[in-house]
């Protein structure tokens, strides 16, 4: 596969924090277009900081990743919102905006876009009545539980139809049927060419759909093809 | 340009509920110290206008003898010096009038010093003439003088210069401090907004981090800050600005009951009125702009 088709490229990626040890060592990995990834790994293997560095909310100590065929360090910062517009992601402690409805902040990333209000309103409230959310369009985070957070959290990573879509612990919080009828979204998210990346300590899950894995152990990735497709390089 | 909606709970932020009356003070004290400005930059174009197209000529009295005889043969000799005081001045090239000046206008003049009741031969009262010079003429003073001394002996020319260059040097230095505080305040607006801004910027840092990984633009996230602002400095302005406005009334009030001639005319022309409503506008875009180009730079430096 050529470098350039990648959604996601990472070459001889590093990271450490601050003055300490690297958390990931020489990463080297590639994401092919309409993919699904699971990123698994113990806690504290690195998933996270993994998917930051995808996300672009960390630079990486040293090594090359490119985004959608964009090298990030050659990326001007008036460039980045354009392709962060592109990625979607589920953050694991939600960071949902507190004071805004539940509808405001899965409208967020449309709002940022331009989307026409016509468009957002019909569109939030199609997404928030499929992940259940229906009754709590105007219910504020914190008078949520955590799983309807958890949903909220899933909603407005996938509400812009995002290229690629980043998940940490997207199904932690919530039971195994919720689990898998979110599961269902990212396959149908998939399916429409969304390249997928969860991250997981959910093997069950992980078992259970087959996709292809991506293991972090002592800072490095080793890369596990699924039962399906084999997209990792 | 400016946006109503906001992503980030700005309005909690317990700075920004202080900024309206932090501008409010600073609008107050600036519609103060622009009055002023315009009121002293107004009198002393006046003055200064005033200074260059008119003086006054001054003959003393001959001394009076002893006797009525001596009286009236002095009285006589003034009468025709003064007479030919006035023909050498209106036949001086560059005056466009001269006219004596009488006695019930000179003794007006010494009232409030004198108090009334004080008849013209009391006195040994000079003699003045009021002259008009013609716009943009070139008197040679000196000369001047010379001629009407050589008919009216004791005669000399007031052009008010002196005094009143020095009245005008005051009234501009006070311009310029005017200006200064005006300066200062601004300098001070826009430290407070900064401050203000980058204190919100802490405050909701996590938030414009989420903003940011959803593809919001810097511009996008200023403005609300902005916004913000703006809608502060307004709300501050209007505030200081009536505030401000009855006190200028009350001063202006004062200054017109103690005038008495003493005190020249303060009072502010339409056009100053209508710099004055301007300030809180002006302050407001103020911290609109100084709120935007804080938030840009400051996140200019984040990822």
């Amino acid at each position: 596969m050529d470098g350039t088709d990648c959604v996601v490229r990472f070459e001889n990626v590093g990271l450490r924090y601050g003055l300490g040890p690297e958390v990931l060592q020489d990463i080297s990995y590639s994401l092919a277009p309409g993919s699904f990834h699971f990123l698994v790994g113990a806690s504290g293997a690195g998933k996270s900081s993994l998917l930051r560095l995808m996300y672009l909310a960390l630079k990486p100590t040293r090594g090359l990743i490119s985004l959608f065929g964009r090298d990030i360090a050659t990326t001007t910062r008036d460039d980045l919102p354009a392709l962060r517009r592109r990625v979607g992601v589920v953050f694991q402690e939600f960071r949902m905006l507190r004071h805004l409805s539940a509808f405001d902040n899965v409208a967020l990333p449309l709002r940022v876009a331009r989307t026409r209000e016509s468009e957002i309103q019909k569109n939030v409230k199609e997404l928030l009545e499929w992940v259940g959310l229906k009754d709590h369009m105007k219910a504020r985070p914190p008078t949520m539980s955590g799983g309807q957070q958890q949903r909220l959290a899933i909603a407005r990573a996938v509400i812009a139809r995002p290229r690629l879509l980043l998940a940490d612990e997207p199904t932690g919080n919530v039971d195994d049927r919720m689990a898998m009828r979110l599961m269902h979204l990212f396959d149908e998210l998939n399916k429409l060419g969304t390249t997928v990346v969860i991250a997981t300590h959910n093997e069950t899950l992980v078992d259970r759909l087959g996709h292809p894995r991506l293991r972090l152990d002592g800072g490095h990735l080793h890369v596990h093809p699924g039962d399906g497709r084999t997209d990792a390089a | 340009m400016f946006t109503r909606r906001s992503d980030l709970q700005l309005e909690k932020d317990t700075l920004g509920r202080f900024l309206p009356w932090l501008i409010s003070f600073m609008v107050f004290l600036s519609v103060l110290a622009l009055a002023g400005m315009l009121v002293l930059g107004d009198l002393a174009g006046r003055w200064d206008r005033g200074m260059s197209a008119t003086m006054t000529v001054q003959i003393s009295p001959t001394t009076h003898g002893d006797t009525e005889l001596s009286l009236q043969a002095a009285k006589k000799k003034d009468d025709k010096s003064r007479r030919a005081a006035v023909t050498v001045l209106k036949t001086t090239s560059g005056i466009a009038t001269a006219e004596p000046m009488g006695e019930e206008k000179l003794l007006a003049l010494l009232e409030p010093w004198l108090g009334g009741g004080i008849a013209a031969g009391d006195l040994p009262l000079p003699y003045l003439i009021d002259v008009e010079i013609e716009p943009g003429a070139a008197i040679d003073m000196a000369t001047l003088e010379n001629r009407l001394q050589a008919v009216a002996p004791g005669a000399q020319i007031d052009d008010h210069g002196i005094w009143l260059k020095h009245l005008i040097r005051l009234i501009r230095s006070a311009e310029v401090l005017a200006l200064a505080v005006l300066v200062f305040i601004g300098l001070a607006t826009i430290g407070t907004v900064i401050f203000t801004t980058r204190t919100g910027l802490a405050i909701h840092q996590d938030a414009i981090e989420v903003l940011h990984l959803i593809g919001a633009q810097d511009s996008y996230i200023a403005r609300q800050f902005a916004s913000r602002a703006l809608m502060l400095g307004l709300k501050g302005g209007a505030l200081g600005l009536g505030l401000a406005l009855p006190t200028l009334w009350g001063i202006g009030y004062l200054a017109h009951s103690m005038q008495g001639g003493l005190l020249p005319d303060l009072s502010l022309q339409v056009q100053h009125w209508a710099a004055l409503v301007m300030l809180p506008v002006v302050v407001a875009l103020i911290a609109f702009v100084t709120a935007r180009r804080t938030v840009m730079k400051t996140l200019a430096a984040m990822l």
